[in-house]
């Protein structure tokens, strides 16, 4: 493939970078203790937590890749992290 | 290939004077050069400013060492500035003093003294001598025409500025023509 | 039509000429006349344009690499101090390819503070991806600016380029100059159109990263634009010749090179000195002629090659050092002439406003047939 002129690119570049196999914790997120405030959302570093129809948040797990940051900062604790089966 | 050399004091116009004289000149169907000697720009400091002109074109980009014409727009750099280096036999230079020289002027060139302050505060009201200057230089070289002086002065200045300027260049013009 | 001018005057007047759309400069020492003369024309309506007041150059230029990215014709100004403070933003507005103009009224470099003359502010830049036209009068130095736009806005090359002029002895100096109409420049030079802009319907990053997998090509890539430059300038420089009857198709120039037994080898104002010596020395029987160097990037080592392969001897002037090493004239043209055995000797000279005439230049064509390889011009030794 052809350089972009300039080192130019379209925008959604990163979502081919499938972040999800660097995990070695894996977050589980526990939506009876969950009070919906959506840390883990704005904290998440790669953006994959989702917020579905109902108001619960999951990860998006091709591309969380298991840092822990919305486990340590759930004021909930309901996200925990578990080693990964591989 | 005929060279102009100008000494003057920050703040007097020198500068102007030089790109003035240019400006006529090319008016007249020469090729002219006009540039300052960049020094700090700093009122009072001394200052020069070069012109060069010739009926081709003008490539040399040095400083003028031998002048075929000098003017002195402050007779006190006399004791301050060899004003009067490298001026070529048979040159003019031209000194804004009311008093009789007291120095000596290489041999073989014209001094030509007039009382450029006195005309200018006559004239414009303001001790700006660089227009009488132009006058007398334009009298006493034939390098420039009055008309295109005058032109050269209309196009730089506003209209009432520019006409005292072009009255202290007519006295000082007709001074030096006079006593030719 | 033939005026009698100030050198920035005449490259503000052949700017405005050009439309440029977005013109970013600070206005503050170090500067020229240049950008005054821009935004008074932008103010009393003489050129349609949005000029952008910045706090120092480093914003000036950032603008312009915005400016540019979005797609408008962009220019920009400065001079010795303030072209290292944006240093960063030069090497940047080459790599994401945008054809941004620049006027150089080349200075010295502090410290010592000095506001005079030397190249050593562009120079210093030659390895940032720009084009780099060098002017020898203000002729030149207005028509330069028609020409940089034309190449560097070719889509095959889009890059950035220096108009560089000498500070003070072109920039401030009044002579006569052909200065062309809007229809001229109009017909010759045509609307910015580039093939990508930032587009907020529909968007694009400039300069994304690269990685080590990456960079290198995306530097090479650079290196062959500059490379196509060269046929680009000769048919862009070919059309002005014929439409305005200045020939600026070659990158390099011959003066009474034709027999010359010493070559000297030099670019912008001092060539003019350069060829009055010339001809005062060949009235007295001495074969020396100059070659001219417009364009210092891309470097035109080959045409130098052949346009010097008859001569004895090789004097390359310099008025810039890259200390510890050699003037970069002299290296370059040394290395375009390996293979040979042509003596190339430099001569680092006139650096921070030191005047240069005739006579030196007699002196140092004396000095190339006997003298050492490679010196400092004109060294005042009771100082040293
Ligand atoms: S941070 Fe915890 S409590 Fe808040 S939305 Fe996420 S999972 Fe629920
Ligand atoms: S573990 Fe890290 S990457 Fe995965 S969802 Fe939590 S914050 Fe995002």
């Amino acid at each position: 493939m052809a350089l972009a002129v300039g080192c130019r690119a379209r925008p959604g570049k990163a979502r081919d970078n499938k972040t999800g196999s660097w995990r070695v914790f894996k977050p589980i997120f526990d939506h009876e203790k969950c009070s919906k405030c959506g840390m883990c959302k704005t904290l998440c570093p790669e953006g994959c937590v989702h917020e579905d129809a109902e108001g619960l948040f999951n990860p998006d797990y091709s591309y969380c890749k298991g840092c822990g940051i919305c486990a340590v900062e759930c004021p909930k604790e309901a996200i925990t992290m578990k080693l990964e089966e591989k | 290939m005929r060279e102009l050399r100008i000494h003057g004091r920050g703040g007097q116009g020198s500068v102007t004077a030089a790109e003035l004289i240019a400006v006529a000149a090319f008016e007249g169907g020469v090729f002219a050069q006009a540039f300052p000697a960049f020094g700090v720009e700093r009122r009072g400091a001394p200052v020069q400013a070069f012109v060069r002109l010739d009926n081709k074109k003008i490539r040399l980009r040095s400083q003028v060492y031998e002048p075929d014409y000098i003017i002195v727009q402050d007779s006190t750099l006399i004791k301050d500035v060899n004003v009067f280096m490298g001026v070529k036999k048979g040159g003019i230079v031209i000194v804004n003093t009311e008093k009789k020289p007291d120095y000596v002027i290489p041999e073989g060139v014209k001094l030509i003294t007039i009382d450029a302050t006195s005309i200018a505060l006559k004239a414009i009201g303001l001790p700006i001598t660089n227009t009488s200057l132009m006058g007398a230089f334009a009298a006493a070289t034939g390098e420039i025409q009055f008309f295109a002086l005058e032109k050269a002065l209309n196009h730089r200045f506003p209209k009432e500025l520019a006409s005292k300027n072009i009255a202290a260049a007519r006295i000082a013009f007709d001074i030096v023509k006079g006593a030719a | 039509m033939m005026e009698i001018t100030e050198g920035s005057h005449a490259v503000a007047e052949a700017v405005r000429l050009c439309r440029p759309q977005v013109v970013s400069a600070y206005p503050i020492t170090p500067q020229t006349h240049i950008v005054e003369a821009l935004a008074d024309f932008v103010a009393n309506g003489q050129l349609d344009a949005e000029y952008i007041t910045v706090e120092n150059e480093l914003s000036a230029l950032s603008a312009c690499v915005g400016a540019s990215a979005a797609g408008s014709r962009t220019y920009s100004a400065t001079t010795s101090q303030g072209l290292m403070l944006m240093a960063e933003v030069v090497f940047n507005a080459a790599g994401m390819r945008l054809p941004i103009i620049m006027s150089i009224a080349n200075r010295a470099l502090g410290a010592p503070l000095s506001i005079w003359n030397d190249m050593q502010d562009s120079i210093s830049l030659r390895d940032s991806g720009w084009l780099q036209f060098y002017a020898e009068d203000n002729q030149e130095a207005t028509d330069l600016h028609l020409l940089a736009f034309k190449v560097a806005e070719d889509n095959s090359i889009q890059l950035p380029a220096f108009v560089c002029f000498d500070g003070f002895i072109l920039s401030h100096t009044y002579e006569p100059v052909d200065m062309l109409t809007q229809e001229d420049v109009d017909k010759y030079l045509p609307k910015f159109n580039p093939a990508e802009r930032l587009d907020a319907a529909d968007p694009i990053s400039f300069g994304m990263y690269a990685t080590p997998e990456y960079y290198l090509e995306f530097r090479y890539e650079m290196d062959q634009a500059q490379k196509r430059a060269k046929d680009v300038i000769a048919k862009a420089g070919k059309e002005f010749g014929e439409m305005f009857g200045r020939d600026y198709s070659a990158l390099i120039e011959g003066y009474r090179l034709e027999d010359a037994d010493t070559a000297i080898v030099a670019m912008g104002s001092i060539c003019g000195t350069v060829k009055d010596a010339i001809d005062e020395m060949r009235t007295a029987g001495m074969k020396v002629g100059l070659l001219k160097i417009r364009v210092f990037r891309p470097f035109p080592a080959e045409e130098i090659a052949k346009m010097l392969s008859h001569v004895k001897r090789v004097a390359v002037l310099d008025k810039n050092i890259s200390l510890g090493a050699k003037g970069a004239t002299a290296m370059e043209v040394r290395d375009a002439l390996y293979g040979s055995a042509i003596p190339v000797k430099g001569y680092v000279l006139g650096l921070g406003g030191r005047d240069v005439r005739k006579r030196d230049i007699k002196e140092i064509v004396a000095f190339s047939e006997k003298g050492p390889n490679d010196q400092f011009y004109g060294l005042r030794k009771e100082l040293i």
